[in-house]
């Protein structure tokens, strides 16, 4: 277990350098003229502003010192945005409350609603819940989710006046105004991931069911509650909890850009877009290191619950 | 190896069957038989083509019927004889008139025709969708093939440069990539024309079809007929072809659909976030951000290109999800078990 852990964080390791170098390389490539200092200088600066900032940032040196320096600067807390001159690790932990607010709520909702429909769809299968089921979640699976953003934040906060036109209160600035602010997001991020999911679960149920332990089971004279519960939900729910792992980890680093652009939260995948459209390297490369941390440690992490989820796991 | 036995009985079992059915019927008319089945399956497919000739319609539509291009910004226009503004004194463009001749579906906010620029977007939209799932399967195909067929070092790097891919999230790369070559072109590809965002979306999602097809090859060259071939001395990239590939078919067939809507969709998110097909090309995409900028003004404007999208993708994917059903008979031995 622990060869395994140490091995994968090694390859996750030299899987975060090369995205970081693609990155960094693809960011010199596209900006005009391989010259970042022009950028930062504006349109308006002369010769000299503009050969002043690319020594001050180091932009003269060669390519791997820049890239050495810029990468030293992200992990070391000192790095600053191109575009803004903040303080890149600072704006990143401005953006979390929103991003983790987002995260958490949606991630319990879309894992708990599809477990339910899921299992649903499958005890029901062939049926009409489970014909109804599958095309609700085909629905899900086909809206774009600033469609849905668009629709709720027209219908039920524009017209309805019930949800806010976007934005986020921080928890600390009340519980109430949080939950009212982050309600139309969390839906909209969870039905995409509640069609795709419960799809999954059903046929992993269906698959299940006819294993042997789930006869020897139901042989020991267990109610067909306890079977499906202990049993068979037990060790369906393996997939799902490693697609949740993922998914909730891309959405943690920044991940649901379009959910947090179309609520205007102003979190680090709202950050992430911003500074793609600025040509900001050095976000950018930040983000993308948190979300891949946020890779490693959720992996990590879902490696765990598989060993609590299925014994089988413990024994090899 | 312990496949020989395994295969003699194979041989002997198929030879029996043979005997004793009348004709044989392969597996690709028992999978057709199956979707014949399926009436919701065939339904949305149906409504898929639909839209798909719609679009394909639009010059007629718009040359014939509405008389307005899809960029033109008339002031003013006539139903019967009278004569309304394209955008009221308040700034707001005319909702849906349903008169086929003017305004079919109302306007957006720069006076032009939205039904039109609904099937010229649509164009757009589905031939992105078709290129991007072109250029992907055409490529994870190949590295697939590759990576399973040589193993070892080849499978390595095409493997870790397809993990590199997968492990950035699909969004942030889609708009990364669409970012750079809107400004730097590469070649043919540059911010202007469609094929940037189809590059974009193909290369995106290629390790999502590349992984299984790799795994499915792994297992396949293990089997007794590409020994065979093997031992006839045919050459590597024969086997892979006749041997190998026709064995993908129903895979590749199945993920074409399910890639075809993901494309679909993935254009309207870059688009949304500028990263994606650019004014003033329509496309379904750009229509929908166009509206969500204006809210609360016109909502159709959202509503409208939302919804043909939304039954674009979910047509594409109910049918999909039907011939996965009919082409991988193991689907349906688990729901006949129930």
């Amino acid at each position: 277990m622990a060869r395994f852990v140490i091995r994968r964080v090694l390859v996750m390791v030299a899987l975060l350098f090369v995205i970081s170098l693609i990155t960094f390389l693809l960011f010199i490539v596209a900006l005009p003229n391989g010259n970042p200092a022009a950028m930062i200088a504006g349109r308006l600066a002369n010769p000299a502003e503009v050969h002043l900032i690319s020594v001050k940032y180091g932009f003269d040196k060669p390519l791997y010192i820049q890239y050495v320096k810029t990468m030293a600067n992200i992990f070391n807390g000192s790095a600053y945005s191109y575009q803004s001159s903040f303080n890149v690790d600072q704006e990143i932990v401005a953006g979390l409350p929103a991003t983790a607010s987002l995260a958490l709520g949606a991630g319990i909702i879309w894992l708990l609603t599809s477990i339910f429909v899921g299992t649903l769809a499958a005890i029901k299968a062939g049926r009409y819940t489970d014909r109804l089921l599958t095309v609700l979640s085909m629905v899900g699976v086909s809206m774009p989710p600033f469609f849905l953003g668009a629709i709720l934040i027209y219908y039920v906060g524009y017209k309805g006046g019930i949800i806010p036109l976007g934005g986020f209160v921080p928890w600390t600035q009340g519980l109430g105004q949080w939950l009212w602010h982050l309600i139309a997001p969390w839906l909209t991020l969870s039905i995409l991931f509640i069609g795709i999911y419960s799809r999954v679960l059903r046929s992993t149920i269906l698959d299940t069911i006819n294993e042997d332990f789930v006869r020897t089971a139901r042989a020991k004279g267990l109610s067909e509650r306890q079977v499906l519960v202990r049993h068979i939900l037990r060790c369906s729910l393996i997939p799902i909890v490693s697609l949740w792992g993922l998914d909730f980890a891309q959405v943690i680093g920044g991940g649901a850009i379009l959910t947090e652009s179309v609520y205007n939260l102003h979190g680090v995948g709202y950050l992430a877009f911003q500074s793609v459209g600025h040509l900001d390297t050095v976000t950018l490369l930040s983000i993308v290191m948190l979300i891949a941390l946020a890779v490693v440690v959720l992996g990590a992490l879902t490696e765990i619950a598989y060993a609590f989820l299925d014994p089988r796991v413990r024994l090899q | 190896m312990s496949v020989f036995p395994r295969a003699e009985s194979e041989l002997v079992l198929e030879a029996t069957e043979a005997a004793e059915l009348p004709t044989g019927a392969g597996p690709y008319k028992l999978a057709w038989r199956r979707l014949r089945r399926n009436r919701v399956a065939l339904a949305f497919g149906v409504l898929f083509v639909v839209i798909l000739v719609l679009c394909l319609l639009a010059p007629i539509y718009s040359h014939d019927i509405a008389h307005i291009g899809p960029d033109a910004t008339p002031y003013t226009f006539t139903i019967g004889h009278k004569t309304e503004f394209v955008i009221s004194a308040t700034g707001v463009p005319i909702g849906p008139t349903w008169h086929l001749g003017a305004f079919f579906l109302g306007a957006d906010g720069n006076n032009r025709d939205v039904a039109v620029r609904l099937l010229y977007g649509g164009r757009n939209s589905l031939e992105i969708g078709a290129v991007a799932t072109l250029i992907t399967m055409l490529l994870a195909t190949i590295c697939g093939l590759l990576a399973g067929y040589f193993r070892g070092l080849t499978d390595g790097i095409i493997s870790r440069t397809l993990d590199v891919i997968w492990a950035y999230p699909a969004v942030l790369l889609g708009i990364v990539l669409g970012t750079v070559l809107a400004v730097h072109g590469i070649g043919p590809l540059h911010s202007t024309t469609l094929l940037s965002t189809a590059f974009v979306i193909g290369i995106v999602y290629i390790p999502y079809v590349a992984k299984p097809i790799r795994a499915q090859v792994l297992a396949l060259r293990e089997r007794e007929f590409v020994d065979a071939a093997r031992q006839q001395g045919l050459s590597h990239v024969r086997i892979m072809a006749s041997e190998i590939l026709p064995n993908l078919a129903s895979t590749i067939i199945v993920f074409i659909p399910l890639m075809m809507a993901n494309a679909i969709l993935t254009e309207a998110g870059l688009t949304y976030l500028g990263a994606g097909v650019r004014p003033p090309n329509p496309s379904w995409g750009t229509m929908i951000s166009d509206g969500i900028n204006a809210i609360p003004a016109a909502f159709h404007n959202v509503l409208i290109p939302g919804i043909m999208l939304v039954l674009a993708v979910l047509s594409i994917n109910v049918f999909g999800d039907g011939l996965r059903d009919a082409l991988d008979p193991r689907a349906k031995i688990r729901i006949g078990k129930e």
